[in-house]
């Protein structure tokens, strides 16, 4: 009886334990989605998705969220271009080449990264990369989003190098023995068997390291600019870009409570929340793939 | 038992602690929040039992904190809107402001730029857009670097409203989100223009005369600089007078309150 008891309370309990979780993410997306409709009922949703004239506080306020949208996905792209060879690069190293001994010396030094505060990371772009960008290329200013883009990079490893290597080293044996005694080379070995068996792993870890760059706040708030513009052009990485997340937490401290800024605000971030959805759902998806996959062999 | 006797003295001690501690809610403008927090820790210092927090969560904030009764004093970097006054009187809270400081906004560049004035109108075109060169203005031939406070911090407020007349700026203008950081981009970009703060003006940036007035604390207090604003603290009714509201809120008058005010960078409201 007792045992009965104590297993249906210990249950009941961690049920409702896990429920809290699902639970804040409910209510997150209600309270954005009620802070944000007043804005989407008023507005045209179709200039705040296709202007690129962001001028919150004017005397009439505009609110197109197109130079933001572009910002966010240039400085996320340009970073990913950046970390993923290097990311795939280093887990192959850590899984196929490198000692086990070494790679448990290595692997915890690369989680570090992940560890250091992000306004560290901020601090170290408005400080160091941009005076030395602006001597060393003539930039004629060194935020920009070039800066934001190699800080994020280096902030996306640690996910990309973790997923990617674990995929990896759950690709058997088999598989590369197989491969040798056909007569490939390691070379030919690694990157024509053991990546492709690898990818859908490897994938999830490119779309996972690609939500922390796009999330990502205080670095891309100190060293994009924050320029809400479009570069022209488009290419030029040397020129500002804003972010949504920056903008958000730029300027949400001291907008009016209830204000058309305000909810716009609010608006920015569901469409950022929908963003994360999307990608969130795609590495879920990859990563089930990655599972099955692994499993077979 | 003895266990028991000594958390019920414990309790018993908490309670009358409690009843006795007199405590002050500060809440708002984060320029004001250095002055605050000075302030509220030599009162503490000085009279022992009494606990003042001090929130800097921006001008916004601490006006809608006033108008909930959330707060006893909300600062503001600027003066509240009217939608805010509104909003207060339909409270029942009746807002009575008190300046307690000036805080002067100075264009600054980097110390090797050639220019060391500029008019209002130049300053407003440079942000605009329309000037993208130094040597437009006498200056040497570099890109104007323009750099700019985040538009809710109260610094923006002043400068939108006492150099761009409200206008639009340009789209390429960059934004910092603190006067420290808007101080480091001029050091560190020979073309920066931007402005602080007069409190983070130091050698490694120079600022320009406005108009052919310097920024100085005596132009800034006396009102002939152009780019310069009140600070405020906000009370629901003029305090009691010999309250505790009222001594903080009159405390920018005494010479230790003056002291605080020039040693965070502000001007004090003085006319000597």
């Amino acid at each position: 009886m007792r045992g009965f008891l104590t297993l249906h309370l210990g249950r009941t309990a961690l049920f409702l334990i896990t429920c809290t979780s699902v639970l804040a993410v409910f209510l997150i997306f209600l309270f954005v989605m009620r802070e944000s409709l007043p804005f989407l009922a008023k507005f045209s949703i179709k200039e705040f998705l296709t202007s690129t004239a962001w001028y919150p506080e004017a005397v009439t306020p505009k609110f197109g969220t197109l130079a933001l949208l572009v910002g966010s996905g240039y400085v996320t792209i340009v970073s990913i271009i950046f970390a993923v060879p290097v990311g795939i690069l280093a887990a192959v190293f850590l899984s196929d080449i490198v000692s086990m001994k070494i790679r448990n010396i290595i692997k915890p030094i690369i989680e570090i990264l992940a560890a250091i505060p992000s306004v560290a990371y901020g601090f170290f772009a408005v400080m160091v990369l941009a005076p030395w960008m602006q001597q060393k290329f003539g930039f004629s200013t060194g935020t920009n989003a070039l800066n934001a883009s190699l800080v994020l990079a280096v902030m996306a490893l640690p996910t990309i190098i973790s997923v990617s290597e674990d995929s990896i080293s759950a690709i058997g044996r088999e598989l590369r023995e197989a491969s040798y005694s056909c007569g490939a080379t390691r070379m030919e070995t690694i990157f024509k068997v053991v990546i492709p068996a690898a990818h859908s792993g490897i994938i999830a870890g490119i779309v996972l390291g690609m939500m922390r760059a796009i999330g990502e706040t205080m670095v891309v708030w100190m060293a994009s600019g924050n320029a809400a513009q479009i570069p022209q052009p488009w290419w030029d990485l040397s020129q500002s870009v804003r972010t949504l997340t920056a903008t958000i937490a730029g300027d949400m401290g001291e907008t009016e409570k209830g204000s058309p800024h305000y909810r716009a605000l609010f608006a920015a971030g569901l469409l950022l929340l929908v963003i994360t959805l999307c990608l969130n759902m795609v590495s879920e998806y990859f990563l089930i793939r990655a599972k099955k996959a692994g499993g077979k062999h | 038992m003895k266990r028991l006797v000594f958390s019920l003295v414990l309790l018993a001690l908490a309670a009358t602690g409690l009843v006795r501690a007199e405590t002050l809610q500060i809440d708002g403008s984060t320029t004001v929040g250095p002055i605050a927090d000075a302030f509220a820790e030599y009162f503490m210092r000085t009279n022992p039992g009494l606990e003042i927090t001090v929130k800097k969560t921006g001008s916004g904030d601490g006006a809608a904190a006033l108008i909930d009764s959330r707060c006893d004093i909300a600062t503001l970097s600027r003066f509240m809107k009217d939608k805010e006054f509104k909003a207060a009187v339909d409270h029942n809270v009746f807002p009575v402001a008190h300046a307690i400081a000036m805080d002067g906004v100075c264009i600054i560049v980097h110390p090797s730029n050639t220019v060391t004035a500029l008019t209002t109108a130049q300053v407003r075109d440079i942000y605009k857009g329309n000037i993208k060169n130094w040597k437009e203005i006498g200056g040497p031939d570099a890109e104007i670097v323009i750099v700019s406070r985040d538009t809710s911090s109260g610094t923006y407020e002043t400068f939108h409203e006492k150099v761009m007349n409200k206008e639009e700026l340009a789209k390429n203008v960059e934004y910092v989100n603190s006067n420290p950081q808007a101080q480091a981009r001029v050091k560190t970009t020979a073309g920066a223009i931007s402005y602080v703060g007069i409190g983070f003006v130091d050698a490694e940036v120079k600022a320009l005369k406005i108009d052919g007035i310097q920024p100085t604390k005596q132009t800034i207090a006396n009102g002939t600089y152009p780019v310069a604003r009140p600070l405020f603290m906000f009370t629901n009714g003029y305090p009691k007078l010999g309250s505790t509201v009222f001594k903080f809120c009159t405390f920018y008058l005494t010479e230790k309150g003056q002291e605080i005010i020039l040693a965070k960078g502000f001007v004090p409201v003085t006319s000597y």
